[in-house]
């Protein structure tokens, strides 16, 4: 029996682990709104020079830690600053400061951490110990070496930070791909005789986005407060500029006098903070093949 | 299993331990200033006298084979900061005070942070789900050196239910304990909802439930085990790095632990304090991941005999 | 659910059984008892007096050791301590001590003159280190043994006459030697105690443990706890038990100034070492009874390169330190009664006060500036300032860039440094402008201006100046105050001229007291000995 024309639905076009995900994504609501946010965050810093208004190093020594008013909306830090200036400047440090190093270390924790999961053996270990002798390293020593070879530099302080943070994630990574390799479907493209290097970054790696993702989220805002720590010790940005980092250890100080020096910075942070993790679950869930649906 | 420690200490551990003392011990002598550089200047023979006294006016490569020497009779050196105490004494007189507020603050993390992410992944995208993680990431954002002094201006400055510092009462444990282990709670929960809601989807998990068993028995039996792997590979280093001690709470709360030693040692160019404290928590993290191995493997049969 | 029941219950249990058991304050406890509650800041690096160098080890030193004299609490004159009384010879170089015939070590020992010519020797032993024996360079062949250019002690010029007489012989005349020998490097130490654990030249032994501590001073060293807690209790063999109140002391190492306070404010404290700078204004308002502004012997400025361009031209620095604003620093930055400076040296230093030189003078400067060659047409170049990381440091180092931006238009770079990294980098002179502070030991001009000699030590501004030279070292031969005094003014008129350094403000100590601490003298030099000391 022959069909009737319209019975015969044309075949659908393949869709591609991407396309699905990115489809996904954008029906979750909490992250569309958390990238908006974001976006609009990241806009307002990259805009500071035109938006801001003071600039962030005059200062007025006499109306220095005023609370929130008329002049100020967030206020003066104790050298008389505008905070809401100060808050717009720091941003655009910290998000380049918390995206780069974390992508460099998400990068190379990715990659070592895949490559020592799925060869084991003899790799594995010295790969694995080569990780616990620089978590062993104590790493104030380790920056201030770096800044005695190298010019003080923000590629210095992405360098730094993102040395740090790898390791981790590699071992996370790792993990993973330790308990995939062995499920059928590894199996199975080995059997059709991929390469190693396809079977990791088309099989394996898409199956871990999962913690990747989470602890990549995470990583970023503890990046942002790693840097105050490295300013300390003299690398990072250099006074009059600033970094939320910074800010929030600074108004730490004074939580009880002057709270509004430490309650605004850290909104930032928070908020980026909660963006980015709606985000990565979206992301998650929308590149995940096995995640559960709602 | 007794073959497989063996081997990871004989084969793996001993020269790792021997690469990391041997990259510190050069590269900390890069690092400018030594531990005699002061305000009031010293005069020369001074110096010389302090350098001869420690040994370091030998040249590097002889002072590397006698400490290398030395460690292997047990003897860590005298600390150069603190002259009539030598490194083991620093190292074991407040290890355990480190130890005792580590393993608090493991302990509520985990507990913490488990029973959070498993709430929020049993109703994903529900209320308990985004409460349950908001809190959680309250860790992150709020930092050890915001969150302690936050806590002790709420419980101790105006309820006055414990000290502001200290290391004294039983209750002097309670504000440190949270603030470290904070910091992780939202690892853990995050890790924990993430890997809850990729295995409570797989088949084995359905299979579990048409047999009969408890939703409890399906979670905290079967759906866990598989869930905790990437919680369990980022809680090795973090124990380990709990238990060494934390330099900024510590310093919050008064707390004579060893984490603050790894950082004023470094900045006080104390020597031989850096390489003890750098092998002792080279060989707490050895240990740890060591741990951190034998248990997924339990967790996980297949990650046997790779 | 039902754990978080639990937990909700359990906290709720302890939170009430800890409330309930909390009755009167650490403070009033001890009050009544008679035990000080002493923040110290920080770990002491150890308790021998030949070997440490920082304020908190004096503290604790201080009730556990007596030199041959003290410091009156008010006017930091000279009081009869282990030294019951003195001559003076008539050329001033020869002073004999009368050591004090009840005076006893801990272990019921007498303290002999002999006992003060065996610490000499220790803290000039070349072998020992230590970074205070410059102190007693007045001392004949003094400097000389501790150089290594003699070997025989029995050169020095220090003897014991019998038990009781001890003769002290200097190479050239020092009108506060009286006060010098109250210092801590001068203390003597128990020969007996010190022999049994290496020789008199050993450093870092056990001797300074508690159960090992032998001292001649008013409290005995009881337990140690390292990072916790260090406790001295009343000696039984103290020469003047009747006039010491306290039955002991309490060192708390608190070395976060903020938890510090808060222990003061929970009344776990009756003194803390510091207050923070933002809880001033709180205090000053709300319980000024408890807060403690007192003027400190030091010195706070920037070191000036002498020998990097445009910093040797001597306009160029006047201009940069006639645009500092310094009253709005010490009002508005540090708020804690610092002393804008106008001179190098503090006000009434033993007497002796220099004047107001310095000014704010925002015209002046501009005018040196353009005077020095530069204007439009040829811009400052850029010159950079190093600090230590610290919060005041950094914050007064932007205030600073700030006020030459506007008053003179020139733009610096500011470099903070960790502590080590900066003292290298001062020490090999790697820099334009640097931050520095000076603590005097003893009460006189001298240890402010010979910092600037040519090759001085201390000197790592690269500046000499011959006729200083010869002015501070002229002062320091003679014997007459006025004639000291006026060379000291004539030297501080060229250091002034010249500015090798650029003054900023004279430190004062911050701190908290309780108010049931009585006999808390405050003095310039921060000297508070424990046998004037009472709680009530």
């Amino acid at each position: 029996m022959s069909e009737k024309p319209q019975d015969i639905k044309a075949i659908p076009s393949g869709n591609s682990l991407w396309k699905e995900g990115m489809g996904r994504f954008m029906h979750n609501k909490l992250a569309i709104f958390g990238s908006v946010f974001l976006f609009i965050l990241v806009l307002l810093c990259v805009l500071a020079p035109l938006i801001a208004p003071y600039s962030y190093e005059t200062q007025n020594l006499s109306y220095g830690s005023e609370p929130p008013g008329s002049s100020h909306i967030m206020g003066t830090d104790p050298l008389g600053r505008d905070l809401f200036t100060r808050i717009l400047y720091g941003g655009r440090v910290s998000f380049s400061v918390g995206l780069c190093a974390t992508a460099v270390s998400v990068l190379i924790g990715v990659i070592w951490g895949s490559f020592a999961g799925w060869f084991g053996g003899k790799i594995d270990s010295i790969m694995m110990r080569m990780v616990d002798i620089a978590y062993a390293f104590p790493f104030t020593i380790f920056v201030i070496i770096l800044m005695v070879f190298f010019e003080r530099s923000m590629l210095l302080l992405f360098a730094a930070i993102g040395a740090v943070e790898w390791l981790t994630m590699a071992r996370i990574v790792r993990a993973q791909v330790m308990a995939i390799k062995h499920h059928e479907f590894i199996d199975a493209a080995r059997g059709l005789g991929l390469s190693t290097t396809r079977i990791i970054f088309r099989h394996i790696l898409p199956n871990i986005t999962g913690p990747v993702i989470i602890y990549s989220t995470l990583t970023i805002p503890a990046v942002m407060l790693l840097e105050a720590f490295l300013s300390f010790l003299g690398l990072g940005v250099q006074p009059p500029a600033s970094s939320w980092g910074i800010l929030i250890r600074e108004g730490a100080e004074t939580m009880e006098e002057y709270p509004w020096l430490l309650v605004f910075p850290g909104l930032a942070l928070s908020l980026t903070l909660f963006s980015l993790n709606f985000i990565g679950d979206a992301l998650r869930d929308a590149l995940d093949p096995r995640s559960s649906r709602e | 299993m007794g073959k497989f420690i063996l081997k990871r200490i004989f084969l793996e551990t001993l020269p790792s331990l021997l690469v990391i003392i041997t990259v510190t011990f050069f590269l900390i002598r890069l690092a400018p200033g030594g531990p005699f550089s002061s305000e009031k200047q010293m005069s020369a023979e001074v110096l010389e006298q302090l350098n001869s006294h420690y040994g370091i006016d030998k040249p590097l490569y002889t002072q590397y084979f006698s400490y290398l020497l030395n460690i292997c009779k047990g003897d860590f050196g005298p600390s150069f900061k603190y002259p009539g105490r030598t490194v083991t004494e620093l190292i074991s007189e407040s290890f355990p005070v480190s130890l005792e507020l580590g393993l608090y603050a493991l302990i509520f993390a985990i507990l913490t942070g488990i029973l959070a992410g498993v709430i929020a992944a049993l109703k994903p995208g529900s209320f308990m789900d985004y409460f349950t993680m908001s809190l959680s990431m309250a860790g992150i954002c709020i930092p050890a050196f915001v969150l302690g002094p936050l806590l002790v201006l709420v419980f101790s400055l105006k309820f006055g239910w414990v000290n502001v510092s200290g290391w004294n009462t039983f209750s002097d444990r309670i504000l440190p304990s949270i603030t470290l282990g904070m910091m992780y709670v939202a690892y853990i929960a995050r890790l924990t909802r993430g890997g809850m809601l990729e295995t409570m989807v797989q088949d084995f998990i359905y299979t579990a439930r048409s047999k009969g068993l408890s939703e409890t028995a399906v979670i905290f039996k079967h759906a866990l085990r598989g869930a905790l792997l990437p919680v369990i590979s980022f809680m090795g280093p973090a124990a380990a790095g709990m238990i060494s001690g934390s330099f900024v709470v510590e310093t919050i709360f008064s707390i004579p632990g060893l984490g603050r030693f790894f950082v004023t040692a470094a900045f006080n160019r104390d020597y031989t304090m850096i390489l003890g404290t750098v092998i002792f928590y080279a060989i707490i993290i050895i240990i740890f991941n060591t741990l951190v191995d034998i248990i997924q493997t339990i967790l996980n049969p297949r990650l046997r005999n790779y | 659910m039902r754990f978080i029941g639990y937990l909700i219950v359990l906290i709720g249990l302890a939170g009430i059984h800890i409330h309930c058991t909390n009755g009167e304050s650490a403070v009033e406890k001890a009050t009544q008892n008679k035990i000080l509650l002493f923040g110290n800041q920080t770990e002491p690096q150890d308790l021998d007096p030949h070997i440490v160098t920082g304020v908190p080890e004096f503290q604790i030193i201080e009730s556990l050791l007596e030199g041959l004299t003290i410091l009156d609490p008010q006017n930091l004159s000279p009081l009869p301590a282990t030294a019951s009384s003195w001559e003076i010879s008539d050329n001033s170089l020869v002073y004999t001590f009368n050591i004090r015939k009840n005076a006893k070590w801990s272990n019921g020992d007498p303290v002999k003159a002999s006992d003060f010519v065996f610490s000499f020797h220790r803290i000039l032993s070349p072998a020992l280190g230590s970074e205070y024996a410059y102190m007693l360079y007045c001392i004949k062949n003094a400097q000389e043994f501790n150089k290594s250019q003699i070997d025989d002690f029995s050169e020095v010029g220090v003897k014991a006459v019998g038990d009781s007489i001890l003769q002290i012989e200097l190479c050239k005349p020092v009108p506060y030697f009286l006060s010098l020998v109250a210092h801590h490097s001068w203390y003597p130490v128990h020969p007996p105690t010190i022999l049994k654990f290496g020789s008199i030249d050993t450093r870092g032994t056990k001797w300074t443990r508690p159960e090992n501590f032998v001292g001649n001073g008013p409290f005995v060293l009881d337990s140690w706890e390292i990072n916790k807690i260090i406790t001295v209790k009343k000696s039984g063999t103290y020469y003047d038990n009747e006039s010491v109140s306290l039955n002991g002391i309490n060192f708390y190492p608190i070395e976060n100034n903020l938890t510090e306070e808060r222990s003061f404010r929970t009344g776990q404290l009756h003194i803390t070492s510091s207050c923070p700078l933002n809880k001033i204004r709180w205090y000053r308002s709300n319980q000024p009874q408890n807060l403690r502004i007192d003027p400190y012997l030091g010195t706070y400025y920037y070191l000036v390169n002498v020998n990097n361009k445009p910093l040797d031209n001597k306009n160029v620095r006047k201009a940069l330190a006639l645009a500092i604003d310094r009253k709005a620093l010490t009002e508005h930055v540090l708020k804690g009664g610092q002393l804008p400076a106008a001179s190098f040296t503090p006000p009434n230093v033993a007497g002796y006060t220099y004047g107001n030189t310095l000014s704010f003078d925002t015209t002046e400067a501009r005018k040196l500036l353009e005077e020095a060659g530069y204007d439009k047409n040829n811009p400052f170049p850029s010159v950079s300032l190093l600090y230590n990381t610290h919060e005041s440091h950094h914050t007064i180092a932007q205030a600073i860039q700030q006020m030459w931006k506007k008053y003179l238009g020139i733009d610096i770079t500011l470099i903070n440094q960790e502590w080590k990294v900066y003292l290298e980098t001062t020490q090999n002179h790697k820099y334009d402008l640097a931050r520095m502070g000076w603590i005097s030991d003893y009460n006189d001009p001298n240890s402010f201006l010979d910092l600037w000699i040519t090759g001085g030590g201390n000197n790592r501004t690269g500046w000499s100046n011959l006729k200083y030279d010869s002015l501070v070292q002229a002062a320091s031969l003679a014997s007459d105050t006025g004639k000291r005094f006026r060379l000291f003014s004539e030297a501080e008129s060229i250091l002034l001229d010249e500015l090798p350094v650029l003054p900023i403000y004279f430190y004062t100590n911050v701190y908290l007291i309780h108010t049931s601490v009585k006999g808390w003298t405050p003095n310039i030099l921060n000297n508070h000995n424990y046998k004037f000391i009472d709680l009530e």
